[in-house]
């Protein structure tokens, strides 16, 4: 889940190197509105059979939608007219919109956490002395399905070549004719849109959800990307399971409440002995 | 450019005969303040705004004059708070004396400035905001944890108030409210003169191009390390007459929106400015402390006069944070220089519009006004 989150910072990262501090505060919105959904067709008890996963679909493509739009929407408000500013200003931007996203949260769902219906029936199963749910297996196959799909629209259409064209060079792309602002936008909606995937996701997983949620998630997330290399999709992906088993081993080995501290300092770590992370390749500072 | 750089120049040097008057009319003001308005919870607000005017003005010199994004500053606060707190109460019945703790929790703090920055200051710009934020995380988090030594989620209560030649301070706010305006008169000097010292400039070079002040000599990490050290100092001071003013701290005092607070101060007044960052600080710790929930009483009579459920329900100190999420874009977006923006940030922001024969015009008519910092 980590992974999915992590995937939007390193899209947005890798486009115009600027990272996406609201982005996290998307991911929890995509519970919101996953919940909201939910709300209004009536879900509350669990749906059994065919009907509960259509339903599943249909909120997932609905929040992915909707995210989506916020994510372009705080591209064309915030961020673009300062493409061009000081490097420190689109950072605190970004910071600002966060602050702005959570609070509007806040103000919608009160301050407490909130319970996300359990709609799916959730069976175990066991191979052998390991036993799982088949929560565990919706949120893998989910993640794993959208970086396939991701891969797919980055390698193998018009609009990833226009991405991985505007990331490398924006003036030489814009010169080929290649309308930057729409593949930026885009950037933006994809990213964002899988930002709503994984905070349904997430509210399936835990059961609820809460307005700060995005803010760590966030944080964990985008150490999972610059762990696996920024600006890599693969590393973000791997990125993403490393931080998640070593949250998982801390918090079983020492303490659930040391897992923060060791999730943040393999970030401070990694950005001291191979800034460029597990995959990434080195890269100057532009200027 | 090269237009801009004599005016700047000139604009950029020590305080005018005009803003010294200024500054003792305020400075007189200030010490007239608790005798003129008896009401202490009106003098406890002001000197409530002092901690967070010193957390401004440290954070100045590493965002501001160094240009580094530090997302985690309120770490240092919380280290000098918790130094102070863990040797001054009943914690382990150490009872040291206020003022040298100052001295001493300030260079703590500055230490721990120095262990994060000695491995992470190398880092491109925006990781070291990714970074300091997640230091920020932890720290309070080690605080929480720690509890045979911090206290843990209680944090640590009762401790020492500061005695002044047998004068003891305890709850009364107004010897509080002079300790801050000394600390706050002594560190605009100090501000004032570093700004200007061969670090100062040194930082500020840094800032506009890291690549040219190492040409020119400068050795960027021992100059980030300095302004980092300097910056976590101011911090550390603050904690400590928090933490004796308060008599009781805990870690989520400590969290991520006490940074982003004093940083929307710094974006509000002007990023590298002096007066700015002393009127952001005032006007949001005015805002926090006073406006907000004045407004909020007013809105509340208001709804009980007209019987609106709706109005009664609205409390704006919720708002809060949103408030300062929009300062941080709006400024950003429309007035980035801040509200007294430093002469030299004013050019580079500005540049642009500067440079065309037309706007020398404008440029004389904008900088030419004597007595603008």
């Amino acid at each position: 889940m980590y992974a999915l989150i992590a995937l939007g910072y390193t899209m947005v990262y890798g486009i115009i190197e600027l990272i996406n501090f609201a982005h996290g505060d998307v991911y929890t919105l995509g519970s919101f509105f996953s919940l909201a959904i939910l709300g209004m067709i009536g879900v509350d008890g669990v749906v059994h059979g065919p009907a509960g996963i259509l339903i599943a679909i249909g909120v997932i493509v609905l929040a992915a939608l909707l995210c989506g739009i916020v994510g372009v929407l705080i591209e064309r408000l915030a961020y673009r007219r300062l493409r061009n500013a000081p490097r420190l200003a689109p950072l605190i931007t970004a910071i600002g919109v966060s602050f702005i996203l959570e609070n509007i949260m806040q103000l919608w769902k009160g301050p407490t956490p909130v319970p996300f219906p359990q709609f799916l029936p959730d069976p175990h199963f066991s191979a052998g002395s390991v036993s799982f749910d088949a929560r565990e297996i919706i949120v893998v196959a989910v993640s794993v399905g959208f970086m396939i799909l991701l891969q797919i629209v980055i390698y193998r259409t018009r609009l990833g070549k226009a991405m991985r064209a505007t990331a490398q060079d924006r003036d030489a792309a814009q010169l080929m004719g290649i309308n930057v602002n729409a593949t930026i936008a885009w950037t933006f909606f994809i990213g964002s849109a899988l930002a709503g995937v994984a905070g349904f996701v997430s509210g399936i997983y835990y059961g609820s959800t809460f307005f700060y949620n995005g803010y760590q998630a966030g944080l964990k997330a985008f150490t999972a990307a610059v762990l696996g290399g920024i600006g890599n999709i693969g590393g973000a992906v791997l990125g993403g399971f490393v931080i998640g088993m070593v949250e998982t081993m801390t918090s079983a080995c020492i303490s659930d409440q040391w897992s923060v501290v060791a999730v943040f300092s393999i970030l401070v770590l990694v950005l001291v002995f191979r800034p460029s992370g597990l995959l990434g390749e080195q890269l100057p500072e532009k200027g | 450019m090269a237009r801009v750089m004599p005016h700047s120049a000139s604009l950029g040097g020590r305080l005018t005969g005009k803003q010294w008057a200024l500054l003792v009319a305020l400075i007189v003001a200030l010490l007239l303040f608790p005798l003129i308005d008896r009401n202490a919870s009106h003098v406890s607000a002001v000197a409530d705004a002092g901690y967070f005017v010193l957390l401004v003005f440290g954070l100045n010199i590493v965002v501001g004059f160094a240009g580094l994004l530090d997302l985690g500053y309120a770490a240092f606060f919380a280290i000098g708070a918790y130094t102070y707190a863990m040797v001054a109460s009943a914690q382990f019945n150490l009872h040291f004396n206020f003022w040298p703790m100052l001295v001493v929790s300030a260079c703590v703090a500055a230490l721990f400035g120095l262990i994060l920055g000695a491995p992470t200051l190398r880092l491109r710009g925006d990781y070291l905001a990714i970074v300091t934020l997640g230091f920020g995380e932890i720290v309070p988090q080690v605080f929480l944890n720690l509890d045979k030594y911090s206290g843990g989620p209680n944090g640590i209560s009762a401790v020492d108030q500061p005695v002044f030649f047998g004068h003891a301070f305890g709850f009364n706010p107004i010897p509080y409210y002079y300790l801050y305006v000394l600390a706050v008169g002594l560190c605009v000097v100090l501000l004032n003169n570093l700004r200007h010292s061969r670090i100062g400039r040194a930082w500020m070079a840094i800032r506009e191009d890291e690549l040219a002040a190492q040409h020119m000599g400068i050795n960027a990490t021992t100059t980030k390390l300095m302004a980092f050290a300097m910056g976590a100092s101011f911090a550390g001071l603050a904690g400590v007459i928090y933490a004796a003013k308060l008599t009781l701290i805990s870690p989520d005092e400590f969290n991520f929106s006490v940074s982003v607070t004093v940083l929307a101060a710094i974006v509000l007044g002007g990023m590298g400015s002096l007066l700015g960052a002393l009127l952001g600080g005032v006007l949001l710790s005015l805002l926090n402390f006073l406006i907000l929930p004045q407004a909020t009483n007013w809105v509340h009579e208001f709804g009980t006069a007209i019987h609106s459920n709706l109005l009664l329900g609205l409390d704006f100190t919720n708002y809060r944070f949103m408030i300062y999420g929009l300062i941080l874009v709006l400024v950003m977006l429309f007035r980035p220089e801040g509200l007294i923006p430093s002469a030299s940030r004013r050019a580079e922001l500005h540049a642009e519009e500067l440079a065309g024969p037309k706007a020398a015009q404008a440029e004389q008519a904008e900088y030419g006004e004597p007595g603008v910092p």
